[in-house]
């Protein structure tokens, strides 16, 4: 476990290293000036020049590179333009609620999503089945861009239950999860039942009502618990569109998370800025995947053995 | 197989062949222009002239959402056949190469894929700038990555098929043989993952066009007409509303196209 834990650690590296090459490369070597998109076609030549000595834009391509990496490794993003202060204490404002919104997104959907698998696992083409897998292939369609502001008309302004925007208590938390979670949910929940279906005509399952278990408590004891290195597989390859997901729903609904900062970011053609969230995003799914590897090599050993 | 047995293909299918259509000859059927402002008929609601009422400029929003479903399919389509190219051809030669040359072309894709989402797509809308060309571009550095994966893995196993073989034997050249022999074969799980790919690229561009990155107003897409009718929730929710279901349509008609596409390559379960 430990050899494996190492090896996995040590493929982060490069791809870290990849991820961060690839950011550096979309904000540089792009076509277009981000200091005249940022000032304006009329601005003064000397004011130009006077932010790219700020930025460090006219110094070599290789040494604005190499002072990229060096910085990242201390974490040092840099400095935002529009708000003057460090890109990383900007970064770390905000993580916590974008994380904060990714987990509920994600209690979210796996509290819906259980229920529903369950109930149409146990009886497929059932009444239950047909009317869970109907909601799963809504959740899937609806675009969060539309759930939001229906959930908003809904809850918040229609039946005044919840507040509109923002980050507070709970009640704040309650439609951005479900805006995000939805989707999810739908997803599991269709992953569970056919892996409830599958599992159902298995000798351990007849084994286990013949030894007096009734089929719907074997499904779950039993049944269940082989589907679980599957969730954990698919909340891994999800994670991804939950981040995303994140990112849009803060738009939604102000949440104060990196996702509406970096969007305000490009909005304020905030370079530096960008960057850094850009690659906040992208090293925290790197590191969730790696997690997920992890996770998965414990739920299942034969994962180890690769 | 009969319809009455893939009922995914078959309600896949109608949807679809619908918004074809919509986007092809709607804009002709169109009786209002979707650009004409007329401040009279501002939030106005829906009516007999305005089925689906106006926007806050007094727009047709039956008629943008006609001509915003042509952007949307017009951009997925494109954004999908780019990618699966790009994609099959460097999945294809990192195939057929084998070595370090599928080393390095396979780690590329990791990098890109260690993106999460949307994410490589809003960074990189966010450095060319909104307009649709960009945005084909910027979804497409995106989408290739799938494609890539998908045919390196099928090149593997067809490449041991005894007629690759054979070809190999009478001397035909690695390129000939991805091309007429092995790309063809592919046909099928590549035709259900690019199904699955425009549903799934018309999300994507609504939420980079609602985000402000996508299409730029006034050009009607389903996603800036969702973010500028957010204002007006509450005494417009028809503006939402028809931008979202449309958006919503065009999703689940791809996944159930893709879903009974599937069923018939035998694919996906």
């Amino acid at each position: 476990m430990i050899r494996y834990f190492l090896r996995r650690l040590g493929a982060l590296v490069p791809v870290a290293i990849g991820v961060a090459t690839l950011t550096f490369a979309m904000i540089h070597l792009v076509p277009g000036d981000p200091v005249v998109a940022m000032l304006g076609e009329t601005a003064a030549p000397a004011d130009i020049a006077e932010m790219r000595t700020r930025l460090g834009l006219d110094r070599p391509i290789a040494e604005q590179y190499t002072a990229f990496l060096t910085g990242l490794l201390k974490g040092d993003l840099g400095e935002s333009i529009s708000y003057r202060k460090s890109v990383s204490s900007l970064i770390a404002e905000r993580f916590p609620a974008t994380i904060e919104l990714t987990m509920a997104g994600m209690l979210v959907g796996v509290l819906i999503a259980f229920p529903l698998g369950i109930v149409s696992g146990m009886k497929p083409g059932g009444a239950a089945d047909v009317g869970a897998m109907g909601f799963a292939i809504l959740g899937i369609s609806i675009p969060h861009i539309y759930l939001g502001p229906l959930l908003m008309i809904v809850f918040s302004l229609d039946l005044r239950w919840l507040p509109l925007t923002g980050r507070g208590g709970l009640s704040h938390l309650v439609l951005p999860a479900l805006t995000l979670g939805t989707a999810l949910a739908a997803v599991i929940a269709r992953m569970l039942r056919q892996s409830l279906i599958s599992v159902r005509d298995s000798d351990y399952m007849r084994t286990a009502v013949s030894k007096g278990m009734s089929p719907a408590a074997a499904l779950i004891r039993h049944g269940l618990r082989n589907a679980m290195t599957s969730v954990v597989t698919l909340l891994g390859l999800q994670t991804g569109a939950l981040l995303t997901g994140a990112l849009i729903t803060e738009v939604i609904f102000s949440w104060p998370g990196i996702g509406r900062l970096l969007i305000g970011a490009i909005g304020a053609r905030d370079y530096p800025l960008v960057e850094g969230c850009v690659l906040t995003f992208a090293l925290t799914y790197v590191v969730v995947n790696m997690a997920t590897d992890l996770l998965y090599a414990i739920v299942d050993p034969r994962v180890r053995l690769e | 197989m009969k319809a009455a047995r893939n009922p995914s293909l078959a309600a896949g299918a109608a949807i679809v062949a619908f918004l074809v259509a919509t986007a092809i000859v709607g804009p002709l059927l169109a009786t209002a222009d979707p650009l004409a402002i007329d401040l009279a008929n501002s939030l106005a609601r829906p009516s007999l002239q305005h089925p689906l009422g106006c926007d806050v400029l007094g727009r047709d929003v039956l008629a943008r959402i006609v001509y915003g479903a042509r952007l949307s399919l017009g951009v997925s389509v494109s954004v999908v056949a780019l990618s699966m190219i790009v994609g099959s051809l460097i999945g294809g030669a990192a195939g057929m190469a084998g070595g370090w040359i599928d080393e390095v072309i396979m780690r590329g894709v990791d990098i890109v894929l260690a993106f999460p989402g949307i994410l490589l797509a809003i960074a990189l809308a966010a450095v060319l700038g909104p307009g649709l060309m960009d945005l084909v571009i910027a979804l497409s550095a995106m989408g290739w990555t799938t494609y890539a994966r998908l045919v390196r893995g099928e090149v593997l196993t067809l490449r041991e098929r005894e007629y690759v073989h054979a070809a190999e034997t009478l001397g035909a050249r690695p390129g000939r043989i991805l091309l007429r022999h092995l790309l063809p074969a592919m046909a099928g799980p590549v035709a259900v993952q690019a199904t699955f790919g425009i549903g799934g690229i018309v999300g994507a561009e609504a939420a980079l066009s609602f985000l402000g990155l996508g299409a730029l107003p006034p050009t009607p897409s389903w996603g800036n007409m969702l973010d500028a009718g957010r204002a007006f929730m509450l005494v417009a929710p028809y503006l939402t509303m028809a931008p979202g279901i449309a958006i919503g349509t065009a999703i689940l008609g791809f996944n159930l196209l893709g879903d009974g596409l599937a069923q018939i390559a035998g694919t996906r379960s």
